[in-house]
């Protein structure tokens, strides 16, 4: 019954009530039309370009590597307008929302990053957003709830549950059951029910693209690997997308190990985790032995969800990429790292991709080149990190 | 007729009698172990002792998307004693030996089954004297190893007719269909603050149509007058949940007043559920 695949293997599929499924058909027709349409790719294409800023550029790194044989690239999505790779897809789906002939937004946030992302792109297209944040969250994030009501977004913070990302997501699916005939659910990653994972990893997927391109030109050939951070994977399934039929790349999600895989303080649900659904999809989620789901944890907001896209899923299983968790601390010193070795701040989503990408880079041959999706800026995280680290951080005043 | 044949025929053998009786069918909705495990049992009792024709009862999920937060609250009360799905079973377990005849239908979330086995969780549910099984987020899309398993298992895999329903799902219903037919009264989650929209005539005639498996109306059904309106359009009877958990929400400091509210709330449906 669908035209697109919904399945990724057996992952993903549409497990939500029957009342969302026509709400469901109608947005897979909606973007089946669109990716044919050449009006609407032009108009995307235009914002992309004009309003968001691509393509970004691919930075080499000049002092992060010790050999000076292996090349470590980033992708710099952190100079998307918006900070973040989310603005792609965000701008996609919020032109398919006026396509559909809806007038109203809804979405889910966690940091507020995919928040911030989706009230921008309602200003711009006149279209009325309401966004569902935790209200542990919205307290944490107060920054970022602030920008999102400066660009008239009403902000709805969700007490049920715990407060966080995931009973942010029951909420926006709740609404959209109610008000799917003038709303469209803006769903913020590459998880939840078909045709989500699909739409928003070909509204990512000029992120391998361009770095492809990139790359053919500065170095003559394709990279060696490709690598990051997998939270819900969006940014990793924007730059997966285009290398998964390219073996000789090798393609590498980060997942935030965060207190370390051995305690329950994680989000790493392709490592630990167990198959289950979650939010619609059938992936590797956090659960206990009767189902409940279980509560993530990472230091950073944008990686801390209890399940994982069902095609990162797929593809861990298949053995088409490699999946590995980094631990709070670790990412944190590739935060600072970044920040004095080549003046670049990255967010602390990135910062576990980095710090995997470095260890990659260490024990890489001779000539080998690597490429991690810097997929969002740190200026989200400075208050949160500085609170962590106190003034005693490497670069700090204490250390010169 | 032997007496496992006259047990896995619960729904037939009461819309037959409420059909002698010119009865519709009310059926009350509370949360296994809501708000702990022995009250739960006392308040399905209640339920039972207040005249309903059938219970539907939910399962603790921590994430349930098509709910309200009337049963969102009820879940949560549950899953603080860490409820486990087996006492689940073990309070159905109870609550069927003491009364063999009334359909009990489960309705739950997609993850539980899964988690436990899909033919385990049938299996064990068939065991603990279940009827039906209705899963809140399997659409019928994905519903057919749901089904194959509930055949195996003597379960009835309850479907549900959304409002906005086209034909060709309203025909797939119609042929896979067992038990009963859930009918959404309206679009949105449940809960009592917005109230079910009686079915048109059309819908009815659709259902009709199609020989769906006998539907019965849910979703915003708090008062006798919109059970007996539910009927008169053509539903088979009525499912209230928000409106009977939350009878048991305002009464917890107080049992023995929570068990006799319930009582009355559904001695009142019932009686509107007379043609």
């Amino acid at each position: 019954m669908n035209h697109l695949d919904s399945k990724f293997g057996d992952y993903g599929g549409m497990y939500v009530p029957e009342l969302l499924i026509p709400a469901l058909d109608q947005l897979e027709q909606a973007f089946i039309d669109a990716q044919k349409d050449p009006e609407f790719q032009a108009e995307f294409m235009d914002l992309l370009k004009n309003y968001a800023g691509r393509p970004t550029a691919m930075t080499l790194t000049r002092n992060l590597v010790n050999n000076p044989k292996v090349k470590l690239y980033l992708k710099r999505e952190d100079l998307l307008h918006g900070g973040a790779h989310k603005t792609n897809q965000v701008l996609g789906q919020a032109l398919l929302t006026k396509r559909m002939g809806k007038t109203e937004v809804i979405a889910e946030t966690g940091a507020g990053q995919h928040g911030v992302a989706t009230a921008l792109a309602c200003a711009l297209m006149g279209l009325k957003a309401r966004i569902y944040m935790g209200a542990k969250d919205v307290e944490r994030q107060a920054p970022n709830v602030f920008r999102m009501r400066l660009m008239g977004a009403e902000v709805i913070p969700v007490n049920a549950g715990s407060g966080t990302l995931k009973d942010a997501v029951n909420e926006a699916m709740r609404d959209w059951s109610a008000s799917y005939d003038k709303a469209h659910y803006l769903l913020g990653t590459a998880a939840g029910p078909h045709p989500f994972p699909t739409i928003v990893r070909e509204f990512h997927r000029m992120i391998g693209e361009e770095t492809r391109a990139q790359i053919l030109e500065k170095e003559g050939r394709l990279p060696d690997a490709v690598v990051a951070c997998v939270g819900g994977g969006s940014n990793a399934i924007g730059m997966f997308a285009d290398f998964i039929d390219e073996p000789s790349v090798k393609l590498v999600g980060v997942e935030p190990a965060g207190k370390g895989v051995h305690t329950k303080d994680h989000g790493a649900a392709i490592g630990k985790g167990t198959t289950g659904i979650l939010h619609g999809a059938y992936s590797y989620i956090m659960q206990d032995g009767d189902g409940q789901i279980e509560e993530s944890y990472s230091v950073s907001a944008g990686l801390d969800y209890p399940a994982v896209g069902p095609q990162h899923a797929h593809l861990s299983d298949i053995g088409r990429a490699e999946y590995v968790s980094v631990t709070d601390e670790e990412a944190l010193n590739a935060f600072q790292i970044l920040s004095r070795k080549e003046g670049i701040i990255p967010a602390l989503e990135s910062s576990h991709a980095l710090a995997h990408g470095l260890n990659m880079a260490d024990e890489a041959e001779d000539g080998s080149i690597i490429v991690v999706n810097l997929s969002g800026r740190g200026d989200k995280d400075l208050a949160h990190v500085h609170s962590i680290l106190g003034d005693t951080f490497m670069g700090g005043a204490n250390n010169d | 007729m032997t007496n496992s044949q006259l047990n896995t025929d619960r729904y037939a053998n009461m819309f037959a009698q409420l059909n002698a009786k010119n009865e519709g069918a009310f059926v009350p909705f509370v949360m296994v172990g809501d708000p702990d495990v022995d009250t739960s049992v006392n308040i399905i009792n209640a339920l039972i002792e207040g005249g309903a024709d059938a219970l539907e009862l939910g399962f603790p999920y921590s994430d349930p998307i098509a709910d309200g937060p009337t049963i969102q609250k009820a879940a949560i009360r549950a899953l603080s004693h860490k409820i486990k799905t087996t006492q689940c079973f073990e309070v159905i377990k109870k609550v069927r030996e003491s009364n063999p005849d009334i359909p009990i239908g489960l309705l739950l979330y997609s993850n539980l089954v899964l988690k436990r086995g899909i033919e385990k969780f049938y299996t064990d549910a068939a065991e603990a004297g279940v009827d039906s099984i209705l899963i809140a987020d399997v659409p019928l899309r994905e519903a057919d190893r749901f089904i194959a398993i509930a055949e195996q298992t003597g379960i009835k895999q309850i479907l549900i007719a959304p409002p906005n329903a086209s034909d060709e799902t309203l025909a797939e219903i119609g042929k896979k269909s067992q038990g009963y037919t859930y009918l959404l009264g309206r679009a949105g989650v449940t809960g009592a603050e917005t109230a079910v929209t009686i079915p048109a005539s059309e819908l009815v005639e659709k259902l009709v149509q199609y020989k769906v498996a006998p539907p019965l109306l849910g979703f915003g059904i708090s008062t006798p007058q919109q059970v007996s309106d539910a009927i008169k359009s053509g539903a088979a009877g009525a499912i209230s949940g928000s409106a009977t958990v939350n009878i048991v929400a305002e009464n917890l400091t107080n049992p023995a007043q929570m068990y006799e509210t319930l009582r009355n709330f559904v001695s009142d449906m019932k009686h509107a559920t007379k043609k």
